[in-house]
C-alpha cells in the first residue's frame, strides 16, 4: 500500500482545460473521494493517476516515486470502472484471474488467489458462472475481485456504484468501506454523489471546473466549506446564502445585515469594504419571533423526522430545517435567527471563505 | 399475462400480419432464387436442351457443360476419330459424339485459383488494415480525424471505372499489370475504406474500459487490442470480411482491364467461354455455378455473425 501525491496536475484536451493545477495527497491507507459535478475533472484526475491519460503538466508520485509518465501496467494500481468492464468472453474465475495471468503467475497460485478474493467478496459460488448472467451487485463484486486479487499499491474507483440501483448501492457502500479497512488499502474514489462520499471517505477533495476547491474530512467539508461552491454543492438542501456589503476587521464578532447586527465566529482576517456572503446551513436556522430576518412561509417539504421550510425573505428564499412536530401555514410570517458559531462568510467575488474562529474548531488538517 | 391480453397485444404482430409477412418473404425468396436455380439447371443440360423453346424444366441431365468448361476441344473428321483408340474418360466420350477430341485442359482452373488467391488475399489485407485503422480512429485523438475519415470514404464516391485508365497506366509502368499482387493491392485499396467505416462502428460500440482494464492489469495497448478488443469485434470483422470478399470475388471491370494471360480472375474468363465453339450456355452456367460455391461456403460459415453484424449497434443495450 502506498501514499499518492498529486502535484500541480494539469490536463488540457485541445482548448478545453479539464484539470487546473490539482494538488492533493492521499496518505497510506486513506480513503479519498474526488467529489464534484459532472465535467469537473475528477475522472480525468483519476485516469491520470491510473496512467490512462497523460497529464499536460505536473507530477504524480506513488510512494515518492515519480510515475507521471509511466505506463498504466507499470504503476501497480487497480482500477474499478463504473461499467465494471468485465470481459464478456470469460467466466467469473478467468475474469478475476486475468491480472495474475497478465503478470505470468502460474495456474496453481492463480487459482488459490482467485478463490481467496472470491471468498473475501462472498462470490465463491459464482466462480464458474458466465459474467453476462450476473446481477449488477455481483458484477461489481467480480470487478472488485479483479482489483484486489493482485494486491496492488492502491485502488482507483470511477463511480463504481453509479450503475447500481439505490438499494444495492447502500449495501455496497458499507461493503466497499469494510473491504478498504480490511485490506488497509489506499483508495481514490470518484463520485458525484455527496452521500457516498460522506459515508465512505476519510477525506474528500471537492472539484469544480478542473480546480480542487477543498481537500478535507467530510465533517470539515460540511461544517467549514472553503468556498461558495463547496458550501453550495455539499448538503441537501445546500447552504443558504445572504449577500451583504461590508468590511471585516480582524477580531470582529458581528456583521451588519440590513438593520441588525448578526453575531459571527470571530474574524481572523480583515477584508476591505466589499460584497460578502453570509452562509448558513438550514439546520442552523432557528424560528424565533425576535429573529433578525423576517419572512413568509412559502412551503414545506416533509422528510420524516424533519421538514424543510422555505421562507421568502428580503434576502431571497431561505431554507430551514425544523422538527416535523412543528406545523407551519403557508403565508405565515415568521422570524429567523442563526446559530452564530456555525456561520460562514465568503468573499463574493472570489468565492473564498473568510477565515474566522470557525476554522479553528478542531481543524482536522 | 392471459391469452386474452396477448391476442390484443400492441407490440406483438397478429397472426394475420405474420402470415402476410411470411408470404411476402417466401415470394421474395422465390423470385431471388429462380435465376440461381435456372443457372444450376442449365449447367446440367445438353447444349440443345439449354436453347430449346419453350424452355425445358424436365430434361436428361448431362455433364457436357462441365466437360466443356474444363477442357479445350478440337474438331476432327469422323475417320480420324475412329482411327483413335478408345475414349479417354467421360469427357472424351462426349466430345467424340460431337466429332471432337479433347485437346487439353481449359484455363478455368487457373482462373478460379487466381480468383481465390486475389479475393481472399485482398479480403484478409483489407480487414487487417481496416481493423487497425478503425481502432486508431475510434480510440485516439487523430488530428483532422473527421476529414481523414471523409477522405477515406470519398474514394468510394465515384465509379471505380473512372480511375481505371490511370491505374492501368500506373500498373503498366511499375510492372503490376496482370499480376496477382497488383489485383490484391487494388481490391484492398477499394475495400479498405468500407472496412474502416464498418469496423469503426463496431469498435466504437466496444467500451474502451475493457482495454483500459487490461492495460492496468499489465497488458500493453497492442496486447489489449489483440486479447480483449479483437475477440469482441469478431462479429464486425466477420461481417466486414463477407462484404469485402463479395466485392473482390465479383469484381469485373478492373479484372477485364488489368488482367489477361497471367492473373486473370474467373469473372472475365467465364463470358469468353461463349466464344469457343458456338454459344455454349451449359459451360457458362457450369462455370458460374462453381464460381458461386466459395462465397456460399464462406457466407454460410459466418452467417451467424453476418446477421448480428448487420444489426449491430442498431439498438443501444
Amino acid at each position: 500500500m502506498a501514499q499518492i501525491r498529486v502535484e500541480a496536475l494539469d490536463k488540457s484536451f485541445g482548448t478545453f482545460h479539464a484539470v487546473k493545477s490539482a494538488s492533493f495527497t492521499v496518505e497510506d491507507g486513506q480513503f479519498l473521494c474526488l467529489l464534484g459535478p459532472s465535467g469537473c475533472g475528477k475522472t480525468t484526475t483519476l485516469r491520470m493517476i491510473a496512467g490512462l491519460e497523460l497529464p499536460t503538466a505536473g507530477t504524480i508520485r506513488l510512494d515518492g516515486e515519480d510515475v507521471t509518465m509511466n505506463r498504466a501496467s507499470a504503476r501497480d494500481i487497480a482500477f474499478v470502472f463504473q461499467l465494471f468492464a468485465l470481459y464478456p468472453h470469460m467466466n467469473v474465475r478467468r475474469n478475476i484471474g486475468f491480472p495474475l495471468k497478465c503478470e505470468g503467475i502460474g495456474a496453481g497460485e492463480r487459482d488459490r488467489r482467485v478463490v481467496e478474493a472470491a471468498r473475501i467478496l462472498r462470490i465463491s459460488h459464482l466462480l464458474d458462472r458466465s459474467v453476462s448472467g450476473l446481477a449488477g451487485g455481483d458484477r461489481q463484486r467480480v470487478a472488485l475481485g479483479r482489483a484486489i486479487v493482485r494486491k496492488p499499491k492502491c485502488f482507483l474507483m470511477d463511480e463504481p456504484l453509479g450503475a447500481l440501483d439505490t438499494e444495492m448501492r447502500d449495501a455496497m457502500i458499507h461493503e466497499l468501506r469494510a473491504l478498504h479497512d480490511r485490506l488497509g488499502a489506499t483508495t481514490v474514489y470518484v463520485t458525484h454523489d455527496q452521500l457516498e462520499a460522506m459515508a465512505m471517505a476519510d477525506r474528500i477533495a471537492v472539484m469544480n471546473n478542473g480546480v480542487v476547491e477543498q481537500v478535507a474530512s467530510p465533517r470539515d467539508i460540511y461544517d467549514r466549506p472553503a468556498s461558495l461552491f463547496v458550501a453550495d454543492f455539499i448538503g441537501s438542501p445546500p447552504m443558504n446564502f445572504l449577500p451583504f456589503r461590508g468590511g471585516l476587521r480582524t477580531g470582529a464578532e458581528a456583521i451588519r445585515l440590513g438593520e441588525r447586527d448578526v453575531a459571527i465566529p470571530a474574524a481572523r482576517e480583515a477584508t476591505a469594504e466589499s460584497e460578502l456572503v453570509l452562509g448558513v446551513r438550514p439546520e442552523h436556522v432557528r424560528f424565533t419571533d425576535r429573529g433578525m430576518v423576517r419572512g413568509e412561509v412559502y412551503g414545506t417539504e416533509y422528510l420524516g423526522t424533519t421538514q424543510i421550510v422555505t421562507v421568502t425573505t428580503h434576502y431571497g428564499a431561505l431554507k430551514a430545517r425544523s422538527p416535523s412536530s412543528r406545523s407551519f401555514r403557508t403565508g405565515e410570517t415568521v422570524g429567523l435567527d442563526f446559530r452564530p458559531d456555525t456561520l460562514s462568510i465568503f468573499d463574493k467575488a472570489s468565492g473564498r471563505a473568510i477565515r474566522t474562529a470557525l476554522h479553528e474548531g478542531g481543524a482536522h488538517g | 399475462m392471459t391469452s386474452a391480453t396477448t391476442a390484443h397485444s400492441v407490440v406483438e404482430p397478429s397472426t394475420t400480419t405474420r402470415r402476410f409477412a411470411g408470404t411476402l418473404v417466401v415470394l421474395y425468396a422465390i423470385i431471388t432464387m429462380i435465376p440461381l436455380v435456372w443457372i444450376m439447371l442449365t449447367a446440367f443440360k445438353s447444349p440443345d436442351d439449354a436453347i430449346s423453346y419453350p424452355p425445358k424444366v424436365m430434361f436428361k441431365p448431362s455433364l457436357e457443360g462441365f466437360c466443356n468448361l474444363f477442357t479445350t476441344r478440337s474438331r476432327q473428321t469422323p475417320e480420324f476419330i475412329r482411327s483413335l483408340g478408345p475414349p479417354q474418360g467421360l469427357c472424351d466420350d462426349i466430345a467424340r459424339s460431337r466429332n471432337m477430341v479433347v485437346a487439353g485442359p481449359s484455363n478455368y482452373v487457373p482462373r478460379f485459383v487466381n480468383s481465390l488467391i486475389i479475393a481472399f488475399g485482398s479480403t484478409v489485407l483489407a480487414v487487417a488494415l481496416g481493423t487497425l485503422s478503425a481502432y486508431g480512429f475510434s480510440r485516439f485523438r487523430v488530428p483532422l480525424k473527421d476529414d481523414l475519415l471523409f477522405f477515406i470514404l470519398s474514394t468510394r464516391m465515384m465509379p471505380p471505372i473512372a480511375v481505371a485508365i490511370p491505374i492501368y497506366l500506373m500498373y503498366r509502368t511499375i510492372g503490376l499489370s496482370d499480376t496477382r499482387l497488383g489485383m490484391i493491392l487494388l481490391y484492398t485499396s477499394v475495400n479498405v475504406s468500407l472496412a474502416v467505416w464498418l469496423l469503426k462502428g463496431f469498435i466504437d460500440e466496444i467500451p474502451r474500459e475493457y482495454e483500459e482494464a487490461a492495460m492496468i492489469d499489465g497488458y500493453t495497448r497492442f496486447q489489449a487490442f489483440v486479447k480483449v478488443v479483437l475477440p469482441q469485434a469478431t462479429t464486425g470483422i466477420a461481417a466486414t470480411a463477407i462484404f469485402c470478399l463479395i466485392f473482390a470475388w465479383n469484381e469485373y471491370a478492373f479484372a477485364v482491364l488489368l488482367t489477361s494471360g497471367n492473373a486473370q480472375t474467373a469473372p472475365p474468363f467465364i463470358p469468353i467461354i461463349i466464344g469457343e465453339g458456338g454459344q455454349d450456355w451449359p459451360a457458362v452456367a457450369a462455370g458460374t455455378t462453381l464460381f458461386l460455391v466459395p462465397i456460399v461456403v464462406f457466407t454460410v460459415l459466418l452467417r451467424k455473425h453476418l446477421l448480428r453484424g448487420i444489426t449491430f449497434g442498431a439498438v443501444r443495450k
